[in-house]
C-alpha cells in the first residue's frame, strides 16, 4: 500500500495531489518536510484534496505527503482539564515552551502529558464482562473533577488482569482486556476518538432541568436546559462574550470546553487570568478547574479553525460519558462558518447565499444535534448543553448564519445595539429573544425554587411587552398624555429594567444571583406594582408616587441585599406597606 | 548559484505566470528582471509542479512573454531590521525612499509574522493618555490595544490621528521609550505629507518610521505594506522594548487592493466581491497589536478605515469590529455642527477599558461617569427625536434638560480644539460638570459613594 504522495500544487491552505491516491476521506495526513497537519476533504480520480491546518509558506511542488489511515483524532485522558489547546488539540503552553512566543509551523507535541503521574484508583477486578464504555478506573484529575477511566465505545470483553492502586502515567497499561475472538487488549487511560464523528449514547432524554447560570435575565425569562442548545447573537460591542464568559463562570455545569474560534488573543489572554484567579463558588476551588480552553484565534490558520469547534464537542462528550453535565461556549460559532466558506472558496466550490457554501445549514445542524440529555453507555446521566455566539454581518440578524442557526437552537438570545449603546448589559433584549425550553422547564421552577416562580415571570414579561407597546404611543406624543394607570406601567417597566434586567458583571454580589434571591426580587417588584395600582385606582396621580424613594430602594436590591442574606427582602415588603399607607396619610 | 527563468507564460494586469520552474515554493519572493535593466520584486501566489502565479509588488507595464528574467530568492518577504529604522521613510515594501541610504540590518525578519501564542500574550491593562476627552474619558486606549478610528470620506480622522500621535503620553512613568511606526496605503499625496509636517513640526520625526505606499503607487504593493510596518514595530517593541504606536491609514484601500488581486486571479467572490479570506486577513494584521509576556515594550494599532457610503456594516468596517478591542466612529453630523473631533461616542467602544481605568490607573470614578455620559447622551437622543415630532415646546422638564446637557456634552466634552491637551482630571472633571445639568435623581449608573463625593446633595 501506498503510503506518500507527492504535492502537485498549493494555494493558500488547499494542497493538491495529481492522479488517484489511496488516502481516504477525512483521513489526517502530513504534508511537506516540516510535517504540517493536513486532512483529506476531496478525492476524485484526477485530484486529492488536501486542507492544511497550518501556514503553508515556503511549502513546494513535489514534497511529500505522508498518509497515517488515520481519521483527525483528539487523544483523551486525564490532563485535559485545565489547558489550553489550539484547533487540533495541541497543547499551547508546550509550544510556547518549544517555540517561543510565536507558534512555529510542524511543531511536533504530545496533546497531553504523558510523563506526568496521576493517582490511580481502579474499581473493576479481573474477570468482569465490560463493555464499551464501562468505567475501570478512577483519577482525581483536578481538585474538582474525578476522571473516569472508560472502556473505548468500540471494545467489550473481559478483564484478565488489573494493575494495583497507585501512581501510573496515561500510556502505561492498567487492565487487559480479552476481547470476544480471543484476542487481548491492554487498556490504559488514554484513547483516541475522530473529531466529526459523534461519541455513542445509549439513550437521548428531553430536557427536564435548567442550566442555571445566575444571569437573570437567562435563567428567569428564558432559560435554557441542562442538555439544550442556544443562539447569542449579536452585532461587534453588543456584549456575546461578555455573555459568554458570565456563564463560563457562573453556571452549574460540571465542566465548561471554552472554544474561542477565530477570535481575539487579548480575550483568550483574559480568560486564562480570570478562570486561574476566579473561584468556584460550589467547590471553593480556582474555576480553571473545571475548565478546558480551545484557542483558535482569528490569526491562526483557518482550516484548524474549522476544525476547533469539533474538538471542544469531542472533548465535551468524553466527559458527558463519565456523567458529568458540560457546558459548550463556541465564540464565535460564525468565524467558524466564515472558515468553511473561505476553504469552500479555495475549493472553487459553487457559492450558496452570501457567498457562505450551501452545505452550511447541515454542518451546523449536525454540530447543534451534538447537544443533548443523554443516558451513557455505562449507565450515567451527562448532558453537553451548547451556547454558541453568532456575530452577524452588520448586526442584520437576516443573514445566513443567524437564520440557519436559529433554525436549530432552542434558545435564543438576541443582543440589541441601542442597548449596549446605552450602556444597558446584558443588552439580551427581551422583546426579540425566546427560550423554546419554557414549557418543559416550568415543573421544575415551580418545584424547586417556589410554586409561584412562572407566574411572576410571566407577569414580568407582560408588563415588559405592555411598557414596549406604550412607548410606541410616547415616542409620538410624549407621556405626558397617557392616563396615570399606563404611566404607572411605563415607571414599574422602568424598575424592572433597571433593577432586574440590568446586572453588573463587576459587582461582586449582582455578577450571579441565586433563583431564590431572583424570585423575590420578582415578587418584591410585583408587590410594589400592586400596591401603587391600588392608590393609582384611588385616584392618586403618579407624581405623587414618585414622591418616595422607593422605587429606587426597589432598584438598588440588587446591590442592597448579599445574595445570603435573603431574609433582608421582608424588609422591602414592608417598606412598600410604609410607602402605601404614608401616601394615603398625606393626601 | 541561483537559476534565472527566461520568459513568462502569462500576464494579467499584476499578476504573471511562469512556467518550468523547479524548486518554487509557495509564498517565495522572486525578482524579476526586465529588459536587464529595471528589477522588480513579486511573490509567488499559487504553485502546481513546475507553474508559479506570481504577484508582481509593481507595475507590470513593459513587460513582455519575452523581455523577463525570472529568479528565485528561495525565502519568502523579509525585511531588513534594526533602531535605524526610526526617523527613516520607505516604501510600500520597506525600500528607503528618502536618499540616505539601506538601513544597515541587524537582523532579517519574514514579514508576515507568524500568530501570537494566546499563552505567551500578557493582558493590556495600561492606559495611553491622548488628551482627548472622548477617547481618554470614554474610550480609553490601552497599550496594546488595537482601537480603529471609523471615518467617512472628508472626515477629520488624519488630524485626530496626528493629535493623537503629538499628545500620546504613557502617563507616570515616562522614562519609558515611545516611537510611531506610520503606513500609509494608498492615500493621497497630501495626506502623506501632512503627517509628515505634523511630525517634523511636533518634533518626533526622530521617532518616527514611515512607509508610505500613495494613491498612484502599485496596488499590489498595498498588501504587504501593513505586514512590513507591523514588523517593524514587533521588532522595535519586543526586542527593542519600545512602546509603539502604528497608524495603518487607510484599511480601506487595503482591502480593495485584496479584492482587485482576488479577482485578477479569479477567485470565488464572497461578501460585495470581497475574497473569502478578508476576514482571516484583516485579523493576521489586527492581532499583531498586544504585549508579549516578559517584554517591557508593546504594539498598540490606530488604523484608520474609511466606511463606503459611511456604512457602518460594509464589509470593511464590520469585520473589522469583530477583530479589533473597540472602535471610535466619527460622525458626519456632528462634523457639520463644526464640532471637532466629531466622536460619536454611542458607537464608540474601548474593550479593554474596564480593566485599565480606575483606582490605581485613572481615578476612582472613571467607569461610574463614563456609564453615566453614555447612558444620558443616549437618553439625549430619545428626547430630540421627541421634540422634532412634538416640537420643543411641548417637551417635559426633565427632557428639555436633557436637550441641554446634549448640547453642552457635544460642544464642551467631546468638542475641543485641535491642540488641546486635557488631563484626565480635567476631563473626568468636566464630565462631572456636565452631569450636574440633570436631577441627581437620573443619575441611576452612579455608585452612591461616589454621587455623594462628586454631586453632593445641595439642601435648599
Amino acid at each position: 500500500m501506498n503510503n506518500s504522495e507527492v504535492i502537485y500544487g498549493i494555494n493558500g491552505p488547499v494542497v493538491y495531489i495529481k492522479g488517484p491516491t489511496e488516502f481516504k476521506m477525512a483521513e489526517m495526513v502530513y504534508v511537506g518536510k516540516e510535517h504540517l497537519v493536513g486532512e483529506v476533504i476531496a478525492l476524485s480520480k484526477d485530484m486529492t484534496t488536501i486542507q492544511v491546518f497550518e501556514e503553508t509558506t515556503g511549502l513546494k511542488p513535489g514534497e511529500e505527503v505522508i498518509s497515517t489511515h488515520d481519521a483527525i483524532c483528539v487523544t483523551l485522558a486525564p490532563g485535559i482539564l485545565t489547558n489550553i489547546f489550539d484547533g487540533i488539540e495541541r497543547p499551547l503552553a508546550e509550544i510556547a515552551k518549544n517555540s517561543g512566543a510565536y507558534i512555529n509551523r510542524g511543531v511536533n507535541v504530545d496533546s497531553l502529558d504523558m510523563e506526568k503521574n496521576w493517582q490511580v484508583h481502579m474499581i473493576i477486578s479481573p474477570g468482569t464482562y465490560v463493555e464499551g464504555g464501562s468505567i475501570i478506573a478512577e483519577v482525581p484529575e483536578t481538585r474538582a473533577i474525578t476522571h473516569k477511566v472508560m472502556i473505548p465505545p468500540d471494545l467489550e470483553g473481559t478483564i484478565e488482569s488489573v494493575v494495583e492502586d497507585g501512581e501510573y502515567n496515561i500510556t502505561l497499561t492498567l487492565a487487559v482486556l480479552r476481547l470476544r475472538d480471543g484476542s487481548t487488549r491492554n487498556l490504559t487511560m488514554m484513547q483516541k476518538w475522530p473529531i466529526r464523528i459523534p461519541r455513542p449514547i445509549k439513550n437521548r432524554f428531553p430536557a427536564n432541568a435548567p442550566l442555571i447560570t445566575g444571569q437573570r435575565i437567562l435563567d428567569t425569562l428564558f432559560p435554557i436546559a441542562k442538555g439544550g442548545t442556544a443562539a447569542v447573537p449579536g452585532g461587534f460591542g453588543t456584549g456575546k462574550t461578555m455573555t459568554q464568559h458570565q456563564i463560563a463562570k457562573w453556571s452549574d455545569a460540571d465542566i465548561i470546553v471554552y472554544i474561542g474560534c477565530g477570535e481575539r488573543g487579548n480575550e483568550m489572554t483574559q480568560v486564562l487570568e480570570d478562570f486561574s484567579k476566579l473561584v468556584d463558588p460550589k467547590s471553593g476551588n480556582p474555576l480553571m478547574d473545571r475548565t478546558v480552553l480551545i484557542a483558535n484565534t482569528s490569526n491562526m490558520p483557518v482550516a484548524a479553525r474549522e476544525a476547533s469547534i469539533y474538538t471542544g464537542i469531542t472533548l465535551a462528550e468524553y466527559y458527558r460519558d463519565m456523567g458529568y453535565d458540560v457546558a459548550i461556549m463556541a465564540d464565535s460559532t460564525s468565524r467558524w462558518a466564515e472558515a468553511l466558506r473561505e476553504l469552500s472558496g479555495r475549493l472553487e466550490e459553487m457559492p450558496a447565499e452570501e457567498g457562505f457554501p450551501a452545505y452550511l445549514a447541515s454542518r451546523l445542524s449536525a454540530f447543534y444535534e451534538r447537544a443533548g440529555m443523554a443516558e451513557n453507555l455505562n449507565g450515567t446521566n451527562g448532558s453537553v448543553s451548547i451556547i454558541g455566539a453568532v456575530s452577524p454581518q452588520g448586526g442584520d440578524f437576516s443573514e445566513p448564519v443567524t437564520q440557519n442557526t436559529k433554525r436549530f437552537v432552542r434558545c435564543f438570545w438576541g443582543l440589541d445595539k441601542s442597548l449596549a449603546y446605552a450602556r444597558h448589559f446584558p443588552a439580551i433584549h427581551w422583546l426579540t429573544s425566546y427560550s423554546e425550553y419554557l414549557n418543559d422547564l416550568s415543573p421544575w421552577y415551580n418545584s424547586h425554587v417556589g410554586p409561584n416562580f412562572m407566574e411572576c415571570r410571566n407577569q414580568i414579561v407582560a408588563l415588559l411587552n405592555q411598557e414596549s407597546s406604550l412607548m410606541e404611543i410616547v415616542k409620538l406624543i410624549g407621556s405626558d398624555v397617557l392616563p396615570d394607570d399606563q404611566k404607572l406601567v411605563l415607571e414599574i417597566a422602568r424598575v424592572i429594567r433597571l433593577g432586574f434586567l440590568q446586572q453588573n458583571a463587576f459587582h461582586p454580589e449582582d455578577t450571579c444571583v441565586p433563583l431564590e434571591k431572583q424570585l423575590k426580587m420578582m415578587e418584591v417588584i410585583l408587590y410594589l406594582y400592586k400596591r401603587s395600582r391600588e392608590l393609582i385606582n384611588m385616584g392618586m396621580p403618579v407624581s405623587v408616587l414618585k414622591e418616595d424613594d422607593i422605587f429606587e430602594k426597589v432598584i438598588s436590591i440588587k446591590y442592597d441585599v448579599p445574595n445570603n442574606r435573603l431574609n433582608m427582602m421582608g424588609d422591602y415588603f414592608k417598606a412598600i406597606d410604609d410607602f402605601y399607607d404614608g401616601v394615603i396619610a398625606r393626601n | 548559484m541561483s537559476i534565472e527563468y527566461m520568459g513568462l507564460s502569462e500576464i494579467n494586469g499584476p499578476l504573471i505566470a511562469i512556467e518550468g520552474i523547479k524548486d518554487g515554493a509557495y509564498d517565495e519572493i522572486v525578482e524579476i528582471t526586465v529588459d536587464h535593466k529595471e528589477k522588480k520584486i513579486g511573490r509567488i501566489v499559487e504553485m502546481y509542479k513546475d507553474k508559479a502565479v506570481i504577484q508582481v509588488f509593481e507595475s507590470t507595464d513593459n513587460m513582455s512573454l519575452t523581455n523577463c528574467h525570472t529568479r528565485l530568492t528561495g525565502h519568502p518577504m523579509e525585511i531588513g531590521l534594526s533602531e535605524g529604522l526610526l526617523g527613516r521613510t520607505f516604501n510600500g515594501i520597506g525600500e528607503p525612499i528618502d536618499n540616505l541610504g539601506p538601513v544597515i540590518a541587524e537582523t532579517r525578519r519574514n514579514v508576515n509574522g507568524k500568530p501570537l501564542n494566546p499563552v505567551s500574550r500578557e493582558y493590556p491593562r495600561n492606559y495611553i493618555r491622548t488628551g482627548i476627552s472622548a477617547i481618554d474619558g470614554l474610550t480609553t486606549l490601552i497599550r496594546g490595544q488595537k482601537l480603529p478610528i471609523f471615518s467617512g470620506n472628508g472626515l477629520p480622522h488624519d488630524q485626530l490621528a496626528a493629535q493623537i500621535v503629538r499628545q500620546a503620553s504613557l502617563g507616570e512613568n515616562s522614562d519609558d521609550e515611545f516611537a510611531v511606526v506610520f503606513a500609509a496605503m494608498g492615500v493621497k499625496y497630501d495626506v502623506a505629507e501632512y503627517f509628515k509636517k505634523t511630525f517634523e513640526e511636533s518634533g518626533v520625526s526622530s521617532h518616527v518610521c514611515m512607509f508610505l505606499n500613495l494613491a498612484n503607487d502599485p496596488v499590489v504593493e498595498r498588501l504587504i505594506t501593513p505586514k512590513v510596518a507591523l514588523t517593524a514595530a514587533e521588532y522595535l517593541a519586543f526586542e527593542k522594548g519600545m512602546h509603539i504606536l502604528v497608524i495603518l491609514t487607510d484599511m480601506t484601500s487595503f482591502a480593495e487592493a485584496m479584492r482587485e488581486v482576488s479577482s485578477s486571479k479569479g477567485e470565488i467572490p464572497s461578501r460585495k466581491g470581497y475574497p473569502g479570506y478578508l476576514y482571516s486577513e484583516l485579523a493576521t494584521i489586527y492581532e499583531r497589536a498586544g504585549i508579549v509576556n516578559g517584554s517591557t515594550g508593546s504594539v498598540t494599532q490606530i488604523p484608520i478605515l474609511t466606511m463606503p457610503n459611511d456604512d457602518i456594516t460594509h464589509p470593511i468596517p464590520d469585520l473589522t469590529g469583530y477583530i479589533t478591542e473597540g472602535q471610535i466612529v466619527l460622525d458626519r453630523s456632528l462634523n457639520g455642527k463644526g464640532i471637532y473631533p466629531p466622536i460619536n461616542v454611542l458607537p464608540s467602544l474601548s474593550r479593554l477599558m474596564k480593566d485599565g481605568i480606575g483606582e490605581g490607573f485613572t481615578r476612582e470614578d472613571h467607569q461610574d461617569v463614563a456609564n453615566q455620559l453614555f447612558s444620558s447622551y443616549a437618553k439625549v437622543g430619545e428626547a430630540r427625536a421627541l421634540a422634532s415630532v412634538i416640537g420643543e415646546d411641548e417637551l417635559s422638564p426633565l427632557d428639555r434638560k436633557y436637550r441641554e446637557f446634549g448640547k453642552a456634552f457635544e460642544e464642551k466634552f467631546v468638542g475641543q480644539g485641535f491642540n488641546e491637551n486635557r488631563t484626565i482630571q480635567e476631563t473626568l472633571d468636566l464630565g462631572w460638570e456636565l452631569l450636574k445639568l440633570i436631577p441627581r435623581s437620573e443619575l441611576d449608573r452612579i455608585n452612591t459613594k461616589i454621587l455623594d463625593k462628586y454631586y453632593p446633595v445641595v439642601e435648599n
